[in-house]
C-alpha cells in the first residue's frame, strides 16, 4: 500500500490529460495544432439531431427478370442473323423459353444458344423447345450490382438536395440505410429517393390500329402504354398510345438535366443533354423518322408524344408536362442522377423533427446531472472522505466516457444517454463494493491499511466478474441491435470499461497518495 | 454511516419457503396476464405508422380524430403523449399501402384543419410488416442468446450449479418484467428490450457478487461436512454482501428514477422496465439466486443416504 508504483500514477495523469484533451472539442472549438485524433467531437444521433432515418428494400428480383428481359432481345436478333425461324420467345421469371420452329434447326439453334447466352444453363430440347435457366452466380451477381448502382443514384439524388453528412449505405443484402440529418421534409426525400426515373424514348407505332390493338389484336413487337391521369368531363382518363416495343433510347444515355422554361407555352420543363452515344442515337432517330411521332415514357407512363419535326442534331431534348417549378427541379435531380435500376420500398422510417431532438438532449442532460449529484451527495455522505474519493473517480468517469466517444467516434443517441445514467448507478457499484469490504475487515479487526489493502484484493475478482457479466449483455445488444439501441450498448460498454479503471485504479491511487503522506492512521474516515 | 449492521444475520436460506411460494406467484401472475392480456407490442414489432406531432395549444383528441378521417385513418389510436399538446397518432400497416402515404397523409390532414403554423412534426415512425418480424426475431435471439453466453462464463468462473442458479434468477426476473408490461399496458417496444437486457446484466452483477462470496467463503471453510454447514455459509455469505448489494441497487436507482422523471416521454417505459428490473434484480439475488443453486445441489434433502454420498466425496 505504501508503494504504490510511480509509473501508474504518471500514467492516471497521462489518461487525464488525454481525456480532457479529447473532450474539448465538445465544449469548445480548439485551436488548429490539436492533435488531429482528439479534435472530432462526439456525433449526435439522428433521434438527437433530427432528420430522417430511413430503411429501403431494394426490389432485386426486379433486377434480374429485367435483365432477362433484355436478353430476350438479344435472343431474337442472334436467331434472326442466323435465319432460324422461332414460333415462340418468352420469359419466365429467370427463365428464357425459345420454340424453334423448324426440328431441322435445333442443333443448329443449340450451339447458337449455347454460345451466346453463357450465363444461361441450357438444358437440350424438348419439343422444339429450350429452357435457358439464368445461372445463380450471375443473378447473384446482378442482384449485388442492382443494390450497389442504387445507391449510388440514392446518393446522387440526396446530394443534390444539399444537405451535410446524409449517411447511404447497405444493409445487409438487399437493404439500403438513407439517414438525412437535419432533413425535415420527410415526405419529399421519400419521394426524391423512392421514384425509379425510368426514362425510356420508344416511336409510336403510327401504322398501327390503336382500336384494334385495345381490343385485343396487338401488332407484333408493340406495346400499348398510357399518358398521366386526367378528368375529362368529370371522368378520370389515361390517353392510350400504340408504340413500338423497342426501346431506342433510355435515360442511361442522358449526360445532364436542368430545368428550362418551353418558350411557346412558357411553362416549366426538363431540358435533356444526351451524351455522345446518345446524341448519335438521337441523330439517327430523328433523321429516320420525321413526321413521325416519339414518345417519351417517365417511369411507365408516356409524358408526352411530340412529333419529329426534323432531324435533330444536337443531342437535347425537352420534357414539358405541366410541371410546377418544384416538380420540375426533382425530375430534373432524379434524371440526372440516373435510374434506379430496380424498384426500392421502404420498410423503417424513424423520422425526428429538430424540436424533440432538442428536448431529448435537454431532458437527457438534465437527467445526467440530477443522477450525478444525487450520487455524489449520497456517496459522501455514507462513505465520508472515501466516498469523496469515489465522487472524483465518477467526474473521471464520465470525462473518460465523453473523451473515449469523441475518440472512437461513436454516435450519442438518447438510449445512450441512458446508457450514461445508468452507468453513473453502477460505476460507483465497484466502490461500494471495495468500501464495504474495508468495513467489513476493520470489523475483524485489522489496521486501516492492512484494511485497505483487504479490501481492494478481495474486492478485484469480484467487480471483474460481475463486470464481464454485463459487458456480454452489452456485447450482445450491440450484435443484435438497431441504431438508437446500439448507441446504448455502446455508452454502457464504454462506460463499464472506463468504471473499472477510474474506480478500482484510481480511487486506490488517490488514497495511497493520501495516506502515504501522513503515516501512521489510526481512523478511516469510511 | 452505516445502514446495515456488519454483523447483521438473517436467515436468508430458511425463509427459502415463503420467498419461493412469493416468487412462485408474482410468476404465475405474470405468466397468467401475459397469456390473457398479453404485451402491448409496439410498432417495432407489430409494424405499422407513427406520427407524434406538437401543437401550439392543446387540441381535443376528437379534433384530432376528425382532422384525419377524411384520408382513411380514422380508426387510428390517437393519444396525448406526455402534455397535451404533444399528440401520439398510431395507424396499423394494410395491405398494398406505401409508408411515404400514411405518414403524409395523417400530416397533411392536420395541417388542413389546424394550419401548418399550428401543427409541428415530432417523430415519424414507420415499420413494414417484414421488418417488425426481423425485429422480434432478433429480440428474442438477444435474450436468448446472452443468457446462454452468461450460463458459460458462470460455468466456467465458478460451477454448473452456479449456472443455473444464476439463470433460474434471470428467467425470474425477465418473466416478472414482463408480466409488469403487460399488467400496466405500457408499450413494449425495441428499447424495453435493451432495457431488459440490461436487466440481466445488472441482476447477474448482484448474483455473482454474491456466489462470488459463497465461493471464497467455501474455499476458507473447507471442513464444511453436512448441508447444513453449507447453509450456514451461504447464508452467511448473503448476509456479508448484503450490504453492497443494497446500496448498489439504491444508488442505481437513484440514477434511474432520475431517468425515469426528468428523461423525457420517449425513453420513460424504459426507464420503467429498468426500476422494475432492478428491484426484481435485486430480490432475486438475495431469495431466488442461491436457493435454486442449493437445491440443485440436492442440498435441502435431508435423508442419510444424500449425506452420506455427500461426505464419500473427495
Amino acid at each position: 500500500m505504501h508503494s504504490f508504483p510511480r509509473w501508474k500514477i504518471w500514467m492516471i495523469l497521462a489518461v487525464l490529460a488525454v481525456s480532457i484533451m479529447a473532450s474539448l472539442p465538445n465544449v469548445t472549438s480548439v485551436p488548429s495544432w490539436w492533435p488531429a485524433s482528439l479534435s472530432h467531437p462526439m456525433s449526435l444521433g439522428l433521434d438527437l439531431k433530427g432528420g430522417i432515418h430511413l430503411v429501403l428494400d431494394v426490389d432485386v428480383d426486379k433486377a434480374v427478370s429485367h435483365s432477362v428481359e433484355e436478353d430476350i432481345d438479344t435472343a431474337r436478333q442472334t436467331l434472326r442473323k442466323a435465319k432460324i425461324r422461332y414460333r415462340k420467345l418468352a420469359v419466365d421469371g429467370n427463365h428464357l423459353i425459345i420454340t424453334i420452329k423448324k426440328p431441322g434447326d435445333i442443333s443448329a439453334a443449340e450451339s447458337l444458344l449455347n454460345e451466346t447466352f453463357n450465363n444461361y444453363t441450357l438444358s437440350p430440347a424438348v419439343d422444339n423447345t429450350f429452357t435457358l435457366v439464368l445461372k445463380e452466380s450471375v443473378a447473384d451477381e446482378t442482384r449485388k450490382f442492382a443494390v450497389d448502382q442504387a445507391i449510388e443514384v440514392i446518393r446522387g439524388r440526396i446530394d443534390a438536395l444539399g444537405t451535410t453528412e446524409p449517411v447511404i449505405v447497405k444493409q445487409g443484402k438487399q437493404r439500403i440505410l438513407v439517414q438525412i440529418p437535419g432533413y425535415e421534409d420527410t415526405a419529399h426525400a421519400k419521394q426524391l429517393i423512392g421514384r425509379t426515373a425510368q426514362l425510356e424514348f420508344k416511336l409510336v407505332d403510327e401504322k398501327g390500329d390503336l382500336d384494334k390493338a385495345l381490343s385485343g389484336s396487338l401488332p407484333a413487337g408493340d406495346i400499348i402504354m398510357y399518358g398521366p391521369e386526367q378528368t375529362r368531363s368529370g371522368k378520370s382518363y389515361r390517353q392510350p398510345y400504340l408504340l413500338k416495343k423497342r426501346t431506342q433510347l433510355s435515360g442511361t444515355e442522358i449526360a445532364d438535366a436542368r430545368v428550362s422554361i418551353d418558350s411557346r407555352y412558357n411553362e416549366y420543363a426538363v431540358t435533356l443533354k444526351f451524351n455522345s452515344k446518345g446524341a448519335r442515337k438521337f441523330d439517327k432517330l430523328t433523321a429516320a423518322h420525321v413526321g413521325e411521332r416519339f414518345a417519351i415514357i417517365l417511369e411507365g407512363t408516356v409524358n408526352s408524344a411530340p412529333v419529329i419535326r426534323e432531324r435533330i442534331a444536337g443531342g437535347s431534348a425537352q420534357i414539358t408536362g405541366g410541371f410546377s417549378p418544384a416538380e420540375a427541379h426533382d425530375l430534373a435531380i432524379v434524371l440526372r442522377a440516373g435510374a434506379l435500376p430496380a424498384p426500392v420500398k421502404v420498410v423503417e422510417e424513424r423520422s425526428i423533427g429538430p424540436s424533440l431532438g432538442q428536448d431529448s438532449i435537454d431532458q437527457g442532460m438534465n437527467s445526467i446531472i440530477v443522477g450525478c449529484i444525487l450520487v455524489l451527495i449520497f456517496m459522501a455522505v455514507y462513505y465520508r472522505m472515501f466516498g469523496m474519493v469515489a465522487n472524483v473517480a465518477l467526474i473521471f468517469n464520465m470525462l473518460l466516457i465523453l473523451a473515449a466517444m469523441s475518440i472512437i467516434g461513436g454516435t450519442l443517441t438518447l438510449p445512450g444517454i441512458a446508457g450514461i445514467v445508468l452507468t453513473i448507478g453502477m460505476a460507483v457499484d465497484a466502490n461500494v463494493l471495495i468500501f464495504e469490504r474495508i468495513r467489513e475487515e476493520l470489523h475483524l479487526g485489522k489496521t486501516p491499511l492492512a484494511a485497505i489493502d483487504g479490501g481492494y484484493d478481495k474486492a478485484f475478482s469480484t467487480i471483474v466478474d460481475a463486470n464481464i457479466t454485463t459487458l456480454i449483455a452489452a456485447i450482445v445488444l450491440f450484435q443484435f441491435g438497431s441504431g438508437p439501441v446500439k448507441g446504448f450498448a455502446v455508452t454502457l460498454s464504454v462506460g463499464i470499461l472506463a468504471s473499472m479503471f477510474t474506480a478500482i485504479t484510481v480511487t486506490r491511487a488517490i488514497i495511497a497518495t493520501s495516506t502515504a503522506k501522513r503515516g501512521r492512521i489510526e481512523k478511516l474516515s469510511i | 454511516m452505516q445502514l446495515i449492521r456488519p454483523d447483521i444475520n438473517i436467515d436468508f436460506i430458511g425463509k427459502r419457503k415463503i420467498a419461493l411460494t412469493i416468487s412462485a406467484l408474482m410468476i404465475l401472475v405474470s405468466l397468467g396476464m401475459l397469456a390473457v392480456k398479453g404485451l402491448n407490442f409496439g410498432i417495432d414489432f407489430t409494424g405499422g405508422t407513427l406520427v407524434e406531432v406538437k401543437f401550439d395549444k392543446a387540441p381535443s383528441i376528437a379534433d384530432v380524430r376528425s382532422s384525419i378521417s377524411p384520408k382513411g385513418y380514422g380508426n387510428a389510436i390517437i393519444q396525448e403523449f406526455g402534455s397535451p399538446e404533444e399528440i401520439l397518432i398510431r395507424v396499423q400497416n394494410r395491405e398494398g399501402e406505401k409508408s411515404s402515404t400514411i405518414s403524409t397523409a395523417i400530416l397533411d390532414g392536420l395541417s388542413e384543419k389546424f394550419t401548418a403554423d399550428a401543427v409541428e412534426m415530432r417523430r415519424v415512425e414507420y415499420v413494414g410488416p417484414q421488418v417488425g418480424d426481423e425485429l422480434t426475431q432478433a429480440g428474442i435471439m438477444a435474450v436468448l442468446i446472452s443468457m446462454l453466453a452468461i450460463l458459460v462464463y458462470v460455468t466456467f468462473r465458478f460451477e454448473f450449479r452456479f449456472a443455473l442458479g444464476a439463470d433460474a434468477a434471470l428467467l425470474h426476473d425477465i418473466t416478472i418484467v414482463l408480466g409488469l408490461f403487460a399488467i400496466t399496458g405500457k408499450e413494449f417496444s425495441l428499447p424495453v428490450i435493451a432495457a431488459l437486457l440490461t436487466v440481466i446484466g445488472y441482476s447477474l452483477n448482484d448474483t455473482i457478487v454474491v456466489f462470488d462470496r459463497i465461493r471464497e467463503n467455501f474455499a476458507a471453510n473447507r471442513k464444511r461436512k453436512t448441508p447444513a454447514d453449507e447453509i450456514s455459509v451461504v447464508n452467511g455469505s448473503i448476509n456479508q454482501t448484503l450490504g453492497r448489494t443494497l446500496m448498489t441497487s439504491f444508488t442505481t436507482l437513484l440514477v434511474v428514477f432520475a431517468l425515469f422523471f426528468l428523461g423525457g416521454e420517449v425513453i420513460h417505459d424504459f426507464a420503467f422496465a429498468l426500476i422494475a428490473g432492478i428491484l426484481v434484480g435485486t430480490y432475486s439475488s438475495i431469495y431466488v439466486a442461491s436457493p435454486v443453486m442449493m437445491s440443485l445441489a440436492g442440498r435441502f434433502k435431508s435423508d442419510e443416504d444424500e449425506i452420506k454420498a455427500m461426505e464419500a466425496r473427495p
